[in-house]
């Protein structure tokens, strides 16, 4: 019942506030619903007893990514590049990538109805020890069976960190010389 | 009955405790607040040799009540240009992001407000740097050249140091092998010593950045009010303002209460595992139990020694009741106390034993708050504030790879432990990252140094 009431909750806010994001004219506006979407997604982390999952969600994604999001909106002047440029190809690009998203949703709806005694409306809840100690099996599963993956994400990760210094360094020697 | 009823009868019987002490934070926590203030306006007084809030109450105790109330009647005004959603949303933001943060605080042992969730100083550290995008979004929407170079600032600031905090937390959790607020401090017991003595460097760590992310004296940079007026919150008025400076306050408590667990041993009283060896057992037991006791007795004490000297009768009066009201609290304090130590059968004797180590808990835990909430304010009447080039020059040239050689050098120490003995791993990493720490302070001087001798006529864009 609990579950039910705040899975609904949780989800009717992300999917309002993502509408609500893509809608609105101002890009802080936008900023700000995208945050309540990163939160209400939160929420459902945490109810499928995801706790860090949850937590990172938040510290990296509202706290990091969001903040830095914020940050470019505050520096740099968006109604400028947005009469100069038209985005012709994004419409194209964009009805393509709604159109695989909404093709994998059904899918996964679909494949949902086949296993037994499951619905098509299957409220996202788990056992409450399902999944403890969460952040030791999470590590303990980045560090045996995923190990490859998770160095080839850091190292990827540290290139993209690298790279970013060279090309700021690059502009503002040129600019101080 | 319906089974709606009883669905929210079961929610209210399963998440009682748990409603309760969430109001209660809710309602407490901005008072506390308020007397914050005051306190540092006293302490601040002292420091400078003069008397501070003398008017309102005696000594001022009722200062903060008036203050609220003023401030609540306070005419709201939202500038023409503001982006009124936001401008609205945001000390919201940074208010909620305080109060929910504390939520997973333990106070004690069992006197917790959430259930002991397993990423319990995750959520703390998390949900309190999310007050940020208030301070962001407040100065971005008050469309005002002071208020958006504040939150540029704020941002630059607390992105910069949230790094150093989480490695230096990462040390202490290094140490404790867990996430878990409660067991963080369990291992702390079992250690047999507070983490600040194994780690001292991780703690100087975490006690700068805490600073700088609750936008304090020396780096109050994002309200620097002889630059920017008063930085983010120059276009806010009234409550709304005082929102702000609530967040701001209880964002001080929960940094001093992740510093409290990390580092300063949580609930846990002095010498928790010194029991006196079998003989003196009972006696140190029940001496460490009346600590609290005699504490607000003789905050009860001072006060109607202190009415006396008081210039207004009804001063005099005002003190005699707070003395009396400490001394009825230090005699409820005082019947568990009591009870427990004599070993009291029955209902009673049960209850306090179940309820005196909570109580005892959240008493060393929120006096060690002080503490650190004192240090703040100690650094702040002390300290002059840093240029923000200084700033950053201190975050990303000394306090981020201190704190990484930090983390390694409490790793090399617990692996060494076996071999050299704890405090010799200790002294011996920590004089490692001390001699770190010393490098990278000569390098910033001899990199600032060399700059402003080559380039002395560059200006910083963020220096306002």
């Amino acid at each position: 019942m609990l579950d039910s009431i705040l899975f609904y909750f949780f989800g009717g806010v992300a999917v309002l506030s993502a509408a609500l994001m893509v809608t609105r004219r101002n890009a802080m506006h936008s900023a700000v619903f995208l945050i309540t979407t990163l939160l209400a997604t939160a929420g459902i982390f945490l109810q499928l007893r995801a706790e860090f999952l949850f937590i990172a969600q938040i510290i990296l994604y509202v706290g990091g990514i969001m903040v830095l999001f914020i940050f470019v909106i505050m520096l740099v002047r968006l109604d400028v590049p947005l009469h100069h440029i038209r985005f012709r190809l994004q419409k194209f690009v964009a009805v393509l990538v709604a159109l695989a998203l909404g093709l994998e949703v059904v899918a996964i709806l679909y494949s949902a109805r086949q296993l037994p005694g499951q619905g098509l409306f299957v409220t996202g809840s788990a056992p409450a020890d399902a999944l403890a100690p969460n952040s030791q099996k999470l590590g303990e599963s980045l560090f045996s069976s995923y190990l490859l993956p998770f160095e080839i994400a850091s190292v990827l990760l540290l290139v993209a960190m690298v790279g970013a210094v060279v090309m700021a360094k690059s502009k503002k020697g040129t600019d101080e010389s | 009955m319906n089974p709606t009823t009883q669905a929210i009868l079961h929610f209210l019987v399963t998440w009682w405790v748990e409603l309760v002490c969430g109001v209660v934070i809710v309602a407490v926590v901005p008072l506390v607040a308020g007397y914050v203030v005051l306190v540092e306006r006293k302490l601040m007084a002292d420091m400078q040799a003069r008397l501070g809030p003398m008017r309102v109450g005696p000594h001022g105790l009722l200062q903060p009540i008036a203050d609220a109330v003023k401030l609540l009647i306070k005419e709201d005004i939202i500038p023409d240009n503001a982006d009124k959603l936001i401008f609205w949303l945001a000390p919201v933001i940074s208010m909620t992001a305080a109060l929910t943060s504390m939520g997973a605080i333990y106070f004690g042992p069992n006197f917790e407000v959430a259930r002991d969730i397993n990423i319990g100083i995750l959520f703390v550290v998390g949900v309190s740097s999310l007050g940020l995008l208030g301070i962001v979004l407040g100065g971005w929407a008050s469309n005002s050249h002071y208020s958006i170079i504040g939150a540029m600032r704020s941002t630059a600031q607390l992105v910069s140091y949230e790094t150093a905090a989480g490695l230096a937390i990462v040390s202490a959790l290094l140490l404790s092998g867990t996430l878990s607020i409660r067991e963080i401090v369990v291992a702390q017991y079992s250690s047999g010593v507070w983490f600040v003595f194994l780690a001292p460097v991780a703690f100087f760590i975490y006690l700068v950045a805490s600073i700088a992310e609750t936008n304090r004296a020396p780096f109050d940079l994002p309200e620097a009010e002889s630059e920017l007026v008063a930085g983010y919150m120059t276009e806010y008025s009234g409550f709304r303002w005082a929102l702000y400076f609530l967040g701001e306050y209880a964002n001080m408590i929960v940094v001093g209460s992740v510093a409290t667990t990390l580092f300063l041993g949580g609930w846990l009283r002095p010498f928790p595992n010194w029991t006196g060896g079998p003989a003196l057992h009972r006696v140190v037991e029940v001496g460490w139990d009346l600590v609290p006791v005699v504490f607000i007795g003789l905050i009860g004490v001072y006060c109607i020694y202190r009415a006396g000297k008081q210039p207004v009768p009804i001063q005099t009066w005002f003190m005699w009741a707070v003395g009396l009201a400490c001394f009825v609290v230090a005699a409820i304090y005082a019947v568990p106390t009591v009870l427990v130590a004599m070993h009291a059968a029955g209902v009673a004797g049960s209850l306090s034993a179940l309820v005196l180590p909570g109580l005892n808990g959240a008493f060393w835990f929120l006096l060690k708050v002080a503490g650190y909430i004192y240090v703040f304010m100690w650094l702040r009447f002390t300290l002059p504030r840093y240029r923000f080039d200084q700033l950053m020059h201190i975050g990303w040239y000394i306090l981020i790879p201190l704190a990484i050689v930090n983390v390694l050098a409490v790793g090399v120490a617990m692996l060494l432990e076996n071999q050299l003995g704890r405090w010799l791993a200790m002294v011996v990493t920590t004089a490692f990252t001390l001699a770190t720490a010393l490098y990278l302070v000569r390098l910033n001087d001899k990199r600032t140094a060399s700059a402003s001798s080559a380039a002395a006529v560059t200006t910083d864009s963020y220096a306002g």
